[in-house]
């Protein structure tokens, strides 16, 4: 099993996605160069978070360019599970491979702190590990983090059972009050008509280890070896979990 | 023409012209005046502070790197280094606090990895005027979103930090920043410049008219007119450092490199010349090589420019095309724009025209030095008689107790940190808030804890006491994080060095620092001196700030201060004599700034230290946490905040009292040091009373973790019972509230 983690220029969560999946969850985990075209013979794909480009014109605005950008949508239209994680779904929403756009968060503020998140959907490949309503603690480091599609998007997407996280308080409730940034139905994550792209605005590579705070966001990784490990071993995986 | 007005904009003296024209054997031409203005600066030439400097401890077996380099260094074994510096960028932030801020973040991390250090933490100690003012707000605001702008962008963790709020700092707030990285021992890089004939290269941004006498306005006091002074203050650009930062990291690895410095404070002058100073070198660069954003700049304005995200780099000859390979990858162009040479020169050329010729060792070592008069200040004697007659606000302990908890100084700084990433890269294992910033090293057992302190009320109240405070703070908060300090890092934030009363002030604080570094074995190992912080004649309170480091063998042993269950034994060790002088309860309670700090004895500060260390080194202590602002009564709370409702019931003995202060708000308020409360399993109180006999320090089991409230009892009469969760939604709207019906 091998995950890509792609680099562009002003990623600064590459080396922790690395980190957890090659050193906590014990995959195999390369970087791929925003300027190259070769995903390395990756089983999976992570745009992780950080500035790509400093943010400037708009997140994730200009990497969506990057040559990689085009690897990864052939990637993911292959079946191919990717992951954005913060700066990540950014870029997958500028790319177009999701939709909707993130606005600034409600409180004109970058927030760094750990949120609760409901589980909505356990039928991505990052989510086959968990149960419905399961409540996931991870942390979120944004400033653009609030979650907008016109109506009718916001609307297939729930219609579709596309909205795969929610902000919630610790109990699983989804209320405003455990809403950090305004998100549009306190969508945290979402994934596309095939299910194979996931993005997310927390962090679950920065809760993979209890020492952190917390080692909720593993199974987010656990999951997706599972998946693509087949049915057979994500039974395997689940108990070994 | 060079007249005295000339002078006086460039910051010299008649005195110092005179130097120049006899280092040189002629006139200086104008740009020479402004690169010896810069460099002979008080920000880059430490004139005025150097003599006292001196005195402070530098060595120790860990030390690898001491004060003269980018930062400093000490070995934390597996054959690693921490590199970590503080330095302050004060005078920029209050006249644009966001960009002030944020290149004061930007200045810090670029010393770190040109040391060949991979960043892994910034810390901050800030200072503002009282929050109710709206200048003050707006300064607050405007800084903390700068510092995270920048280390949020560039992906480094701002894991901790101090912030306080005095009258003193109302036109002049301080920011300290703090940069720790991690570097291979064995692949430490210097600034130098070495071997005649290697290229030197400049990277990174081009260079602007921003920052133009930025050192100089740094070295001066301000006035009604600073705001004017504005185009003095850079902006920062931290998508381009992040990029410098891989690239340079990236260069690093292979051994083409002979020396790297940024261009900070005075830009181009100051790293061209140190660089070549540092290596007994000379240099030649030609300023029409240089990358320019700007048409038709001077060589002046080249050399004097403090545009941000520049580096310049010294490489092996024949290295050129490895070098270029790396920077291409980066998007970033790196120009070579001179040459080492011998014999020590800085020659300066516009299209191979001479502009400016100076010896290199004239500019950075034969910079003037100053022994400044010496007076102790008036007003000292004063304000230090503290009688109990003066105290005369009554309200019973636990209004005061309240009052103190959410009051700036106390108040949890949730709203602030919670702006800064401080998780990202993924070795943040005690968080933001909760006791010292620690970091795991990873590929390693081992993690490094780090507390920024100080205190300018105790520095007004008694500048060599302050300081004495400050470090055995800054090392007690390292020793609750189970860690053994190994080495500090100063900001000493002063007035006007001019005046003898506040070089008075500062020479005894590097007194205060120096004897408590020695009598608890910590070296400094390099800082910043921030002089002239005054406005319109009125001088900040004197502020060492402190930075100490500790290492932990094992990083799943370090602590935080947050009780972890209920049922725990709470112990205090230390010992408690009631001290009110100079104390949070004085000032919000009884509305007086008196008296004389606490007492420090240094053998009992380190015998606290130590054992705190080795208890949670030997797992025998669930968590520490330091008495400080707000006494034992506010440490105790804190203990009890953000555990999620354990209380705490303790009864702890009066204090002797060292004059008839009310023995409850003595007892509970007063800030001695050398105190630290533990909770403890009670499996386990036998043996942690037994470890604190042994070391010799004062201990007594008080009391218990658990319930709903906080009760405390002086003497077994309780004078304070209070619902945890009221005391606690106190601390932790207290900033907050300043900021109410706005965006959250």
């Amino acid at each position: 099993m091998r995950f890509a983690v792609v680099v562009f220029p002003g990623s600064n969560c590459d080396h922790d996605a690395y980190h957890a999946v090659k050193h906590v969850l014990g995959a195999e985990a390369a970087f791929v160069w925003h300027k190259d075209t070769d995903l390395a013979g990756a089983d999976v794909v992570i745009l992780p978070g950080g500035f790509s480009h400093g943010d400037y014109l708009r997140t994730g605005a200009i990497a969506r360019f990057s040559p990689v950008m085009a690897s990864v949508a052939a990637f993911a239209a292959a079946g191919g599970p990717v992951i954005g994680i913060c700066n990540g779904f950014q870029i997958l929403l500028e790319a177009g491979m999701l939709p909707g756009a993130m606005l600034r968060n409600r409180g004109l503020k970058f927030l760094c702190e750990h949120v609760h998140l409901r589980v909505e959907r356990t039928d991505t490949p990052f989510t086959a590990l968990c149960s419905e309503g399961q409540v996931l603690r991870l942390p979120i480091a944004h400033g653009d983090g609030n979650y907008y599609a016109a109506p009718a998007v916001l609307a297939a997407l729930e219609a579709e059972g596309r909205v795969i996280f929610r902000y919630a308080g610790p109990d699983g409730r989804v209320s405003d009050a455990g809403n950090p940034n305004g998100s549009l139905n306190n969508i945290a994550g979402i994934c596309n008509e095939a299910r194979n792209v996931v993005g997310l605005m927390p962090h679950p590579e920065r809760a993979c280890e209890a020492a952190l705070g917390s080692a909720d966001g593993l199974v987010v990784f656990r999951s997706v070896v599972a998946s693509l490990a087949g049915k057979g071993a994500l039974r395997a995986v689940a108990r070994e979990a | 023409m060079i007249d005295l007005a000339l002078l006086e904009r460039h910051g010299l003296t008649r005195d110092e012209y005179d130097r120049i024209v006899r280092t040189l054997g002629r006139a200086p031409n104008e740009t020479e005046l402004g690169i010896f203005s810069v460099m002979w600066s008080e920000h880059c030439s430490y004139k005025s502070s150097k003599v006292h400097l001196r005195r402070l401890p530098t060595r120790g077996p860990r030390v690898l790197q001491g004060p003269g380099e980018n930062a400093g260094a000490v070995d934390i074994g597996d054959g690693l280094a921490a590199v970590f510096k503080i330095e302050s960028h004060n005078h920029p932030s209050f006249i644009e606090p966001y960009q002030g801020a944020a290149t004061g973040v930007g200045g810090i991390i670029r010393d770190i990895f040109t040391m060949g250090a991979r960043p892994v933490a910034l810390l901050n100690s800030l200072r503002f005027g009282p929050l109710d003012r709206p200048l003050t707000r707006r300064i607050l605001e405007g800084v903390v979103a700068g510092i995270g702008g920048y280390g949020n962008s560039i992906g480094i963790p701002t894991i901790g930090g101090e912030v306080a709020f005095e009258p003193g700092y109302a036109g002049n707030p301080l920011v300290n920043v703090l940069c720790l990285g991690i570097a291979r021992r064995d692949a430490l890089v210097k600034g130098r410049a070495a071997g005649e004939g290697n290229p030197v290269y400049y990277v990174g941004a081009g260079t602007g008219r921003d920052g133009i006498h930025g050192a100089t306005m740094a070295s001066a006091e301000f006035d009604e007119r600073s705001a004017e002074k504005r185009p003095a203050v850079q902006v920062g650009d931290p998508f381009m450092e992040k990029l410098l930062l891989e690239a340079c990291l990236e260069l690093m690895k292979t051994d083409a490199l002979v020396g790297v410095q940024d261009m900070g404070a005075a830009g181009l002058t100051c790293s061209t010349s140190e660089m070549a100073a540092r290596g007994g070198a000379g240099m030649e660069i030609d300023v029409a090589l240089v990358p320019q954003r700007e048409s038709g700049m001077t060589p002046y304005e080249i050399m004097l420019s403090e545009s941000q995200e520049r580096m310049l780099l010294v490489v092996k000859a024949g290295r050129e095309a490895e070098v270029a390979r790396i920077f291409e990858k980066w998007d970033l162009h790196a120009v070579k724009i001179g040459v080492v040479t011998g014999g020590g020169l800085l020659r300066v050329k516009d299209q191979g025209e001479d502009v400016a010729v100076a010896p290199t060792a004239a500019l950075v070592d034969e910079a003037p030095v100053y022994e400044r008069p010496m007076q102790e200040p008036a007003y000292l004697r004063e304000v230090q008689a503290l009688e109990p007659a003066m105290l005369t606000d009554a309200r019973p302990p636990e209004a005061a107790f309240l009052a103190l908890l959410e009051t700036p100084a106390i108040a949890s700084k949730r709203w602030i940190y919670r702006q800064y990433d401080h998780m990202v890269r993924t070795n943040t294992i005690v968080l933001a808030g909760m006791g010292a910033g620690v970091v795991r090293v990873k590929g390693t057992t081992r993690a490094l804890a780090v507390s920024v302190d100080g205190n300018g009320r105790y520095g007004y109240l008694d500048p060599e006491r302050g300081a004495m405070l400050a470090v055995a703070e800054a090392a007690r908060n390292v020793a609750c994080a189970g860690a053994v300090p190994i080495g500090a890092t100063n900001c000493l934030n002063f007035g006007n060095p001019e005046r003898p009363e506040i070089m008075w002030q500062f020479a005894r604080a590097v007194d205060g620092i120096t004897a408590a570094c020695t009598a608890l074995g910590i070296p400094i190992t390099g800082g910043n001196v921030s002089l002239y912080n005054e406005t319109d004649g009125r001088p900040i309170d004197p502020t060492p700030v402190l930075g100490v480091v500790g290492l932990i063998e094992h990083a799943e042993r370090a602590l935080g201060r947050v009780f972890r269950a209920a049922g725990s034994a709470i112990v205090l060790l230390g010992e408690n004599f009631g001290e009110l002088g100079g104390s949070e309860y004085l000032k919000t309670v009884q509305g007086l700034v008196r008296g004389r700090p606490p007492r420090l004895d240094l053998a009992r500060a380190r015998a606290l230290q130590g054992l705190v260390a080795a208890l949670a080194a030997d797992g025998l202590i669930q968590s520490a946490h330091d008495c400080s602002d707000g006494g034992f009564a506010v440490a105790l709370a804190e203990c009890a905040f953000d555990s999620g409702g354990v209380g705490a019931v303790v009864d702890v003995a009066g204090a002797s009292l060292e004059a008839p202060y009310d023995l409850a708000a003595a007892t509970l308020f007063g800030e001695s040091a050398s105190r630290v409360i533990v909770s403890v399993d009670p499996a386990q109180l036998e043996a942690t009373l037994a470890c604190a006999a042994a070391a010799g320090v004062p201990a007594r089991a008080i009391g218990e973790t658990g319930g709903a409230h906080l009760i405390m009892a002086v003497d077994g009469v309780v004078a304070i019972d209070c619902a945890l969760a009221e005391a606690e939604r106190r601390w932790a709207t207290g900033l907050d509230r300043f900021f109410a019906g706005r965006a959250a």
